[in-house]
């Protein structure tokens, strides 16, 4: 029996809002523990949570980049449990009235293009930090008990590990873009649970699913789904039933790994807060807050393929980060070439964030250095091999092209009389090479111009190097 | 009319973490059947074309500017702790 495998995703964001979302404590990551803390964070008698304002705005920007529609009328709801994470026993959530309903994700994968409908997108707060195992303790640091946090819940509508990968990408994408989280999943300002089942082709009903958490990557979010899926599978080939369960994905063994059955569905107790009192958001507002939002990945991807001229996959990789691509913005509105410019995005700087675990703005590199230095290039001024030397040294301290190149001797060697000194030096140095070269063996040649280029410290002007070795291989 | 059995008063108490005795029970299930009995007399009316009151105040839009105000600091949060170690709250272990 062949099964679809049957997605969905529960994904939160914390929002770097100056303050938390129903206190004026600091909301910031990395603080001493407990310093953020106040007593309507700690649920002292006779407290009163007020709404945040710029938390509202936030979680409106989010909904309205991601295509919800957004609520006129919005409620916040008590909704109840216990665990020491949560000093009032309840969570400020919202239950029936969230802020955003019914948006969309456009994804792609494998070149083929898919909608996931966003089903809702709410205003809650965040738990405090639990350290677990601390000599028969847990010790908890309440600074981001209170901090803002948005729940996106996805449409049941994947139905591969990799189209959970491609939404999770693109949602972290379009919510960087609006500026309103910096979703960074190794801070936790972003996180994700995943709802798995299986179902036989052509079923309508979906089967009984299990809860994925602590899924700390994207790419463990991927793992954790494929390996449920074929556990899944063989308990259902085997006549088995799937239990209603929360497992979690183990990164050492790469497994899943059962935290408990869920017996009768969780009782919240959900009621309207009645400390928060109702959001009314009128059309003023919402048209004020729709003011706000950038051009998002998908229309800047669309425009610099029609109006730039960039290859697609070009386009894809330049626009998956709004900083990505306002450097690309940047560098080519210098007059520098935009292929070249994306070449150097895409291969080098990429290349040294992924390898160093840098985002572009720990970069000392600036758009008009890149530019400037694909520029210097163009112009024959340094040779691309030059310019991976000047490239290094301008993401590590930064600085001025231009300055790099004459302080560090590094000019292009372009002076044919002075090439051919060294030119006709090598070449009476290396008569083997000579005679290998009259008999047919092409690898004498690139020998020879790369002792060129050892003798000149790579500062030789290729093409000229090439043309000099021609010339005097001829005449001797 | 709703009844409520023993075992819903044991489910309640069991959501609001509190013990109760099998007296306890026998006693809180004759006292929430009252409550509820009472209620229950709001099912006589007709409400259909009634709104919902979620809220006794005709306010909305209660909300405050994103601007940081620092009331406690570390220590005088933690004074007020049953136990704690480095700057945290200290709590029976949760997990293994």
């Amino acid at each position: 029996m062949n099964f679809e495998t049957i997605i969905g995703l529960e994904v939160h964001v914390e929002l770097k809002t100056n303050t938390k979302v129903f206190s004026p404590s600091l909301n910031a990551f990395g603080s001493e523990p407990n310093a953020n803390v106040n007593p309507i964070d700690l649920a002292y008698p006779g407290v009163m949570p007020t709404l945040n304002e710029e938390a509202v705005n936030f979680a409106m920007k989010a909904a309205m980049a991601l295509n919800c529609e957004i609520a006129t009328d919005s409620l916040f709801d008590r909704k109840h449990y216990f665990y020491p994470d949560n000093p009032k026993a309840y969570q400020i959530s919202q239950d029936e009235k969230p802020i955003g309903r019914n948006g969309w994700i456009d994804i792609e994968v494998n070149g083929v293009s898919k909608r996931i409908g966003v089903h809702r997108l709410h205003l809650e707060e965040d738990a405090g930090k639990l350290t677990h195992g601390v000599d028969g303790h847990s010790l908890v640091d309440f600074n981001r008990q209170g901090a803002p946090l948005i729940e996106i819940v996805s449409e049941a509508d994947m139905r591969s590990p990799d189209e959970a990968y491609a939404y999770l990408e693109k949602l972290k994408s379009i919510i960087q873009y609006t500026g309103v989280s910096d979703v960074r999943m190794e801070e936790g300002s972003l996180r994700c649970d995943a709802n798995i089942s299986l179902r036989p082709y052509g079923q309508k009903e979906f089967g009984t699913k299990t809860e994925l958490k602590n899924l700390n990557s994207f790419a463990f979010v991927r793992a954790g789904i494929a390996y449920e899926e074929k556990r899944q599978q063989k308990v259902l080939l085997s006549g088995g039933e799937i239990q209603q369960e929360t497992r979690r994905y183990d990164e050492k063994t790469k497994e899943t790994i059962l935290m408990r059955i869920k017996g009768n569905a969780d009782d919240y107790r959900f009621f309207s807060d009645p400390d928060i009192l109702p959001l009314y958001i009128d059309d003023a507002w919402k048209e004020r807050i729709r003011q706000e939002i950038p051009e998002l990945p998908d229309a800047r991807k669309k425009r610099y393929i029609e109006a730039l001229g960039m290859p697609a996959y070009d386009a894809e990789i330049l626009t998956s980060s709004k900083e990505m691509a306002d450097f690309f913005e940047a560098a080519i509105e210098t007059g520098a070439d935009k292929k070249q410019v994306s070449n150097w995005m895409m291969g080098d700087l990429s290349a040294y964030m992924n390898k160093h675990l840098k985002e572009l703005h720990d970069l000392a590199i600036t758009p008009e250095a890149l530019a400037k230095m694909i520029q210097m290039i163009a112009d024959g001024t340094i040779s691309s091999k030059i310019a991976k030397k000047v490239f290094a040294e301008l993401v590590d301290k930064g600085g001025n092209p231009e300055v790099i190149v004459k302080e560090k001797g590094l000019v292009q060697i372009s002076d044919e009389g002075q090439l051919l000194e060294i030119v006709t030096k090598i070449l009476d140095e290396n008569e083997q090479s000579i005679i290998d070269f009259k008999n047919g063996k092409g690898r004498a040649l690139g020998f020879l111009v790369g002792q060129v280029m050892k003798a000149t410290k790579g500062q030789a002007n290729p093409p000229l190097v090439n043309k000099l070795l021609a010339q005097e291989l001829d005449k001797r | 009319m709703a009844e409520i059995t023993k075992e819903e008063v044991k489910r309640i108490a069991d959501l609001a973490r509190i013990g109760i005795t099998d007296e306890e029970t026998d006693m809180f299930q004759q006292h929430l059947q009252a409550f509820s009995d009472f209620a229950n007399q709001l099912d006589e009316l007709d409400t259909t074309e009634v709104e919902p009151t979620s809220y006794v105040l005709d306010m909305k839009n209660v909300l405050r500017k994103d601007e940081p105000a620092q009331w406690t600091t570390q220590q005088e949060v933690l004074e007020n702790a049953p136990d704690q170690q480095d700057g945290h709250f200290r709590v029976p272990s949760i997990l293994e």
